[in-house]
């Protein structure tokens, strides 16, 4: 009936565990209380959960990431703890057995469940907003890539409570992840809650290649294009090249497990080395996936706040499709010291360091943006700034990786460690939270608390550098990764500096949800009814903020680049009273979320060999998928009345305003 | 050869680097093996190429802030301002020069320090074959006939010829303070040339994580005279433990921490056992190992030159 599953799959007897599921379900009790008390279950319903609205989605999938942020986090601190204290001797406080699955949980959750929901969210709140649509190309999709999302989250924290996680390193390598080295049902946590998501991933990959290629507002040429919209659509294709490597390696690494198959095994002709080479195959673009759109982030940042045109705009776009072509030719550069030889590891060492040219090319942009320019030192150009500096070590390091006599002696050591670190929260990380400071007075009409915002800005910037450069020097004295502990005494100090360092980015995490916080508490006070509280220069700042569920009550013209700059130069931004039309609209839908449900139940049934619930969530999510083909009544007209008592009355809160 | 190309960054750097982390045992910086020293040498040349073009974006990053801040209204202000053909050229050349000279080091290094290539040396290689199992390390001397658990010796001075297999997952072999790393892979044989310049002891373990016991999968590496090589290899003869079949099909189990043990015997071929049991059959994977040999070989020819 229940599969592989008994009570004895409960880790009751864990207390870190038992802790950890505590808190998670007293939060949710809490949360389901709040919602019942309040009366506020309809509402979830209507105007969130079957929401179709590109920037609810995309808000959602910010506090998803936001929360699995501090899970990931709660991972890296206890990792640094164990190692801060397990050096000569002793043992630590985490046997293998669960600090493997820590640092295995805490790649999987900050990789897939906070950088790509943040990517995801940036998305959707911006783009649709830049090119001047009413929503993305594909609603009802977009609403069930969220859901499929949520569930790969369900199934990773479900893990915590029910079973075990993987405990094999986050790209998980056969023969180690296959049945004989795993026979638990971690790796089908894994492989499940990445497979769901991933296929949510996936679709918002398309949708959005689709809504920037088909949905641009009249006279916004490619070329015109706001850059963070550009890295969005780099950032889509490379999604939908990427990911079907993701879901056919985990198809076949399922095979392996499910059925005996011999697709990485060691022996029977399996080849576990086809596995790594797939994996990094998806891997490394999935890099790009997550720095492209922090790039686009900084250009839009640096712009603003510097009050200039973005230097080399053409250059700049040339720089983000070299990158994304060139991601695709690097992967073997992750395991140089697989013995390939000479020639393979040259070619993909120097294919490597090509794509420092772009890249570099990029931060001289930014550098020259600012350049004669009057730079406003708000939340987001700090963490432009601190980015920019912390990317370019980050980036040397890299270099250095890719080289392979260099990564010789460097691979899997503390070294890497620090250097993907280095770009990932000094590049891709430091971009999402500048990305969230600057649009959040347009998801929500008001300006996030500033001081608070600096406050986590330098928590994050120390304590990053206080946290991974003692990882750097640890990679030269021959430590490597995943250690559960040592007997290295020279190590030791080093880690406990590095422990520290986790403690003030922990900070920085306080002061950013006591941001939140205060901001929301004081938003009367942050209150911004222009809809462009930074000085903005492209279109989603010529709507007000939050913007009207359609986005714009008449499509936007461009004739430019920096296009609501342009009109605000030429003295026409002003909004007036005008003839409105109908506009069309989709209608809000549960059936992203129903079919999200049944993927969650088949799931859970595959990871637990319940046939029978993996025969009813099968059937479920295709059922519900018929239903919604014949479904006729997807969307509607906003009547021209409706959408002038709107803008009305915001014309009347600028005029209160002035 | 290569060592004086790199001389002048790399000992500047050298000094910078010992002057920074004084006090630290840096074994990556302070390598007891030419391997080790070729990487070091080519980690600080590549690292100084590339603080041409660090430092300045770090400089700038500073210096524009500082300068055009919003509130210094005696900086020039261009809100306008965004081509130059000028800057465009020298922000894509410089990479592009830097990079240039990287791919040169990358090609010529990839080869020389290609895991696989035999040292040059004329005195006569020793070869060890490592075996990783869950979670430790079997060292089989075909040439002395003995085997080690967790524990090698080889004289100084003389190429250690390393041929690794793994009978569980994947694994790397990595002694630090000589150099390079490898990976482990079962039914499949990789290789490691090294080569210790002093005697001494060096830690040495698995770089890819295994398992739950793979932080104590560890061994001690002892470079030593001859004349202590030639008496540590009598010592393990005198164990009175060897290791047949049925005793490596005990020792593959899996077990943790395990203890350094001697086996004064081996049974013949077991190195290639181990790694033919993964092969029943599979003659495709059989043409692989020959065709990644033959590769290798060729490779290393093509660089000599």
């Amino acid at each position: 009936m229940f599969g592989k599953l008994s009570l004895a799959d409960i880790p009751y007897h864990e207390p870190i565990i038992v802790g950890a599921v505590g808190a998670m379900i007293l939060g949710g009790l809490a949360l389901f209380i709040a919602l019942t008390y309040f009366k506020k279950w309809g509402y979830l319903w209507s105007e969130w959960i079957t929401s179709v609205d590109h920037k609810k989605i995309g808000v959602m999938y910010i506090i998803v990431a936001m929360i699995m942020l501090l899970r990931g986090f709660s991972d890296a601190i206890m990792m640094r703890a164990q190692q801060a204290i397990a050096g000569t001797g002793a043992e630590g406080y985490l046997p293998p057995h669960h600090y493997d699955q820590i640092f295995t949980a805490h790649g999987v959750i900050m990789i897939f469940f906070v950088a790509m929901p943040l990517v995801a969210g940036l998305m959707n709140v911006v783009v649709p907003l830049q090119i001047g649509a009413r929503d993305v190309a594909f609603p009802f999709l977009n609403s069930l890539s969220f859901w499929l999302f949520v569930v790969g989250v369900i199934l990773m924290n479900l893990s915590l409570a029910v079973g075990e996680f993987a405990a094999t390193g986050w790209v998980a390598y056969p023969p180690l992840s296959g049945i004989q080295y795993s026979p638990g049902v971690g790796v089908d946590y894994y492989i499940w809650a990445l497979q769901i998501s991933g296929m949510g991933t996936l679709l918002t990959g398309v949708n959005f290649v689709v809504t920037i290629l088909k949905m641009r507002t009249t006279g916004m040429t490619l070329m015109r294009m706001p850059i963070f919209t550009w890295n969005a659509l780099c950032t889509s294709v490379l999604i939908v090249a990427a990911f079907p490597i993701l879901t056919a390696t985990l198809a076949l690494l399922t095979l392996d497990r499910y059925l005996g198959m011999h697709f990485f095994t060691n022996e029977l002709g399996g080849n576990p080395m086809m596995y790594v080479n797939l994996i990094w195959a998806w891997g490394h673009p999935e890099v790009y996936i997550l720095i492209l759109p922090a790039f686009g982030v900084f250009s839009e940042v640096a712009s603003t706040f510097s009050g200039k045109r973005m230097f080399g705009y053409v250059s700049m776009v040339w720089a983000t499709v070299a990158i994304t072509v060139l991601s695709f030719v690097v992967w073997l550069h992750h395991f140089f010291t697989m013995g390939s030889g000479g020639n393979v590891n040259a070619f993909f060492g120097i294919a490597t360091t090509i794509i420092a040219i772009p890249t570099g090319v990029k931060i001289f942009t930014w550098l020259f943006t600012m350049y004669k320019g009057r730079i406003r030192f708000t939340t987001p150009m700090m963490w432009t700034i601190g980015f920019i500096i912390t990317f370019s070590i980050g980036g040397m390091t890299g270099v250095l990786l890719a080289v392979p006599g260099a990564d010789f002696v460097l691979h899997n050591s503390l070294f890497l460690i620090a250097h993907f670190h280095n770009v990932i929260i000094g590049g891709a990380v430091f971009g999402y939270f500048a990305g969230v400071a600057y649009w959040f007075p347009k998801a929500f009409g008001f300006t996030l608390n500033e001081k608070l915002g600096k406050y986590a800005f330098w928590c994050w910037l120390v304590g990053f550098y206080v946290a991974f450069m003692p990882l750097y020097v640890l990679g030269f004295m021959g430590m490597t990764r995943r250690l559960n502990h040592y007997d290295n005494p020279d190590w030791n100090a080093w880690l406990i500096v590095a422990a520290v360092g986790a403690l003030i980015i922990g900070l920085g995490i306080a002061f950013q949800l006591l941001q939140f916080y205060v901001s929301i508490r004081d938003r009367k006070k942050n209150l911004d009814v222009t809809g462009d509280p930074w000085g903005g220069r492209t279109l989603e700042w010529s709507t007000s903020s939050p913007p009207p569920f359609y986005n714009f009550a008449h499509q936007p013209v461009v004739d430019d680049i920096d296009a609501y700059w342009g009109a605000k130069e030429k003295g026409i931004a002003e909004r007036k009273a005008a003839d409105y039309q109908d506009i069309h609209m989709p209608r809000n839908t549960g059936v992203g979320f129903i079919i999200s449900a049944f993927s969650l139940a088949l799931g859970f049934a595959l990871i637990w060999h319940i046939w029978w619930l993996a025969i009813v969530g099968t059937l479920g999510m295709i059922i519900t998928f018929i239903v919604r083909s014949y479904d006729d009544d997807i969307d509607y007209y906003v009547p021209a009345a409706e959408v002038a008592r709107i803008e009305n009355e915001r014309l009347q809160k600028l005029a209160n305003q002035a | 050869m290569r060592k004086k190309k790199h001389s002048i960054f790399s000992s500047l750097l050298a000094l910078a680097a010992t002057g920074l982390l004084s006090g630290c045992d840096m074994t990556l910086l302070d390598p007891k093996g030419p391997v080790g020293l070729e990487e070091k040498h080519l980690i600080l040349t590549a690292f100084g190429l590339m603080l041409i073009v660090v430092i300045p974006v770090i400089v700038m990053a500073i210096l524009f802030s500082i300068k055009y801040r919003a509130s210094n209204k005696d900086a020039e202000y261009a809100p306008n301002w965004a081509h130059s053909t000028k800057i465009e050229v020298v922000v894509w050349g410089v990479p592009l020069v830097i990079v240039a000279f990287l791919a040169v080091l990358i090609w010529k290094t990839s080869h020389s320090l290609d895991p696989f290539r035999p040292l040059d040396s004329d005195v006569k290689p020793i070869t060890i074959e490592a075996v990783a199992l869950d979670w430790k390390w079997l060292f089989i001397y075909p040439e002395q006939g003995i085997a080690t658990i967790n524990e090698i010796a080889f004289p100084a001075n003389t190429p250690v010829n390393f041929r690794i297999t793994s009978d569980t997952v994947m694994n790397t072999l990595f002694i630090p303070a000589l150099g390079s790393m490898v990976y482990a892979m079962g039914g499949m044989q990789t290789q490691l040339h090294l080569l210790a310049h002093e005697t001494g002891e060096f830690g040495g373990g698995s770089a890819n994580y295994s398992g739950a016991g793979f932080s104590d999968m560890k061994f001690i590496a002892h470079s030593m005279t001859d004349e202590n090589f030639n008496a540590w290899v009598e010592k393990v003869k005198t164990s009175p433990k060897t290791l047949e079949h049925q005793v490596y099909a005990d020792v593959a189990k899996p077990s943790e921490k395990h203890p350094i043990e001697y086996y004064s015997s081996v049974a013949p071929h077991l190195f290639q056992d181990i790694i033919d049991k993964y092969l029943k059959g599979d003659y495709s994977k059989r043409v692989d190992q020959v065709m990644d040999q033959a590769m290798h070989k060729g490779a290393h020819d093509g660089a000599a030159e």
